[in-house]
């Protein structure tokens, strides 16, 4: 389906003979054929808008390559912008300032943020860290169970939290525990809730107030469709997020949600998840998202040759 | 929600505004129903189904509209055929991607049907993700329905067979079987799927009696895409359609149904047991306008 955006492109701008410049004409059909496949790949509708016309104003009156056709041109200016706007070089996480510091995870329900904090720890493992995971999800069933099986899978410690605690007190002791432990970094899991649940997204708020994490990641599925920009906006708003983590990347989705929280937030996607297992976690590579995004591997090596 | 209230004046003053619904009218509605999730393609054909219906009724004012709307979308989404109680256990099979909301959704299932006077029983057939066996466990306990789990790792389709044989044995009226979450791109997933399909079957026959496809509605157009594969590999029966709760509409299961014509039989508003209503197309036309 999406492949033939090229296609659809070129047929476009040999209709309308663009010579010498891309003119108004051709671009605005251009991008009618980029504004679907935008919305085809779940970019929110609003942040399609803007996108293309910051391409639109980009294109206007360049003058056409001789290596491309003008379809593929059109396509090599949306494809940069994207990568620009997805944020242009790879971002680790901030582990700067004094042990031990804090990771936080929040996010919708069934997002991957179990799974992630447990895929990230074992990243800082491997970087010479001491993490520490701590299950703060006092609500779901059996969500305490299921980060003590994945801690103890890669041997990192797990602090004993019961569904009895308050999530609060369990991520304050637990970075006093860490203190004590000599434990570096400590990874707090949170329990999956809606942006518009007052009382639950106050819980998170408190838990800032009192780790001042420096990171707070929001888990998101890479499924996601127009509601992403809602999601990312009430979570940024209340706890002034510091990056993103795109999980279930393994699949056929197109991601389209990386382009509206990024767009919406300005904050930086850091990982992807791309499977179950616990090594299953990529750095984000805005490039390799953007030709995701629009749904053209091939064709694009070939334009970024040009 | 500041979203939700917007769409709603939004759709409100668009049809006080609108009285002759012009082409601005069409495109703003174009617009809401995109960012609903209901996808460029349905939107389409949705609208000109509109348009012909508006035209044909003469329709000019935003009560007959919004009936004229609810009924269009409505008449989209298939009925559930009529089932003929089979010989008991009835089997439920639960598929889907990861963290949808199955596992859930049973234990929704399982108190309906439990508090509908059957002896219900739910089957651990994730043995892979961590603590999927404990969860169901702690849901069986607070619906009041039997329990059946092997060890973590053994073959889902042993354990469905295993629960099978003992909810016969004990006649149990309704089985509802667990499974692991997949995406519906993983090839050896969905062997492994079909794999306890033929179990079922052949222990009893006409076994899984219902599939459910779980569908989340903060999913987009990615919707299409699980149905089609899952649907390649297992006969779905209905879909359930869960967090309705939150901000998103849900809006590609038109788009699913305009292209599967599956049924969506019940949709989750929340984590609790008793968070699951039946689905109602007019109810489901009303909310994705606020009308
Ligand atoms: N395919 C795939 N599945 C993933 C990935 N990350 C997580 N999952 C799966 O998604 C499901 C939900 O993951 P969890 O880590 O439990 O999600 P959560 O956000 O903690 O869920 P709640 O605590 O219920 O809100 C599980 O089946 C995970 O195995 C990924 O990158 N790819
Ligand atoms: N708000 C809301 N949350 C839900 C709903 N249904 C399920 N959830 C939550 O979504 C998360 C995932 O639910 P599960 O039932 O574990 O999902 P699953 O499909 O079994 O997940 P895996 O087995 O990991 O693939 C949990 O936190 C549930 O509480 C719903 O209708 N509304
Ligand atoms: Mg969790
Ligand atoms: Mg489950």
């Amino acid at each position: 389906m999406f492949d033939t955006l090229s296609d659809r492109l070129d047929s476009i701008f040999k209709r309308i003979k663009g010579q010498g410049r891309l003119d108004e004409k051709a671009i605005q059909e251009g991008l009618r054929e980029v504004r679907l496949a935008l919305l085809e790949a779940d970019v929110n509708f609003k942040v399609v808008k803007t996108f293309t016309d910051r391409v639109r104003e980009r294109a206007m009156g360049q003058e056409v390559l001789s290596s491309l056709t003008p379809g593929q041109q059109v396509i090599k200016i949306v494809h940069e912008e994207m990568i620009d706007l997805l944020g242009g070089s790879q971002e680790g996480l901030n582990l700067k300032g004094p042990a031990p510091r804090v990771i936080m995870l929040v996010g919708l329900q069934g997002s991957g943020k179990t799974t992630s904090s447990a895929k990230l720890a074992l990243q800082l493992r491997r970087d010479n860290h001491a993490p520490l995971l701590v299950p703060a999800d006092v609500y779901r069933p059996a969500a305490i169970d299921q980060l003590h099986r994945l801690a103890s899978e890669i041997d990192i410690p797990a602090y004993p939290s019961t569904s009895e605690m308050n999530p609060v007190d369990i991520c304050r002791d637990a970075l006093e525990k860490a203190r004590e432990n000599g434990q570096d970094t400590v990874l707090l899991d949170t329990a999956g809730r809606l942006h518009v649940d007052e009382k639950l997204m106050d819980e998170l708020a408190r838990i800032k107030e009192v780790c001042a994490p420096s990171e707070i990641l929001l888990v998101a599925d890479a499924m996601t469709g127009q509601d992403a920009v809602n999601v990312a906006e009430r979570f940024d708003e209340l706890l002034d997020l510091t990056g993103v983590v795109l999980t279930k990347m393994e699949g056929d989705a197109r991601g389209g949600a990386a382009l509206s929280i990024k767009s919406i937030t300005g904050k930086p996607i850091k990982y992807m998840g791309v499977g179950e297992k616990l090594k299953d976690i990529e750095a984000f590579y805005p490039d390799r998202v953007a030709s995701r995004i629009l749904g053209m591997g091939d064709i694009l090596t070939l334009i970024e040759k040009a | 929600t500041k979203t939700k209230e917007q769409l709603s004046k939004q759709v409100d003053q668009l049809l006080q505004l609108n009285k002759q619904f012009d082409d601005a009218f069409w495109e703003d509605l174009e617009e809401i129903l995109i960012m609903s999730d209901v996808g460029f393609k349905a939107t389409t054909t949705l609208l000109e189904r509109l348009r012909d219906r508006v035209r044909q009724e003469g329709c000019n004012d935003s009560e007959t509209f919004k009936t004229l709307f609810k009924e269009e979308l409505a008449a989209l989404f298939p009925q559930p055929a009529k089932r003929i109680k089979p010989q008991p256990p009835e089997v439920v099979l639960m598929i889907g991607v990861n963290g949808v909301g199955k596992t859930t959704t049973i234990a929704k299932l399982a108190h309906r049907a439990h508090m509908q006077g059957q002896k219900v029983m739910v089957a651990a057939g994730d043995t892979f993700r961590a603590a999927a066996i404990e969860q169901l466990e702690i849901w069986s306990k607070r619906v009041g329905a039997g329990f059946y789990a092997k060890a973590p790792f053994s073959d889902p389709a042993s354990v469905a067979y295993e629960a099978l044989d003992t909810a016969q044995a004990e006649g149990y009226d309704t089985l509802f079987v667990d499974t692991a979450g997949r995406l519906h791109t993983n090839v050896d997933l969905m062997e492994e799927l079909r794999k306890i399909k033929r179990v079922l079957a052949k222990k009893h026959p006409g076994a899984p009696h219902r599939t459910i496809l779980v569908l989340d509605a903060t999913t987009g157009q990615n919707a299409l895409s699980q149905t089609k594969l899952f649907a390649k590999d297992m006969d779905i029966d209905e879909i359930v359609l869960t967090k309705l709760d939150g901000t998103a509409k849900g809006g590609v299961v038109v788009a699913v149904s305009l292209e599967y014509g599956i049924p969506i039989t019940f949709i989750g508003l929340g984590e609790k047991m008793e968070d699951l209503r039946p689905f109602s197309g007019t109810d489901f036309a009303q909310a994705l306008l606020d009308l």
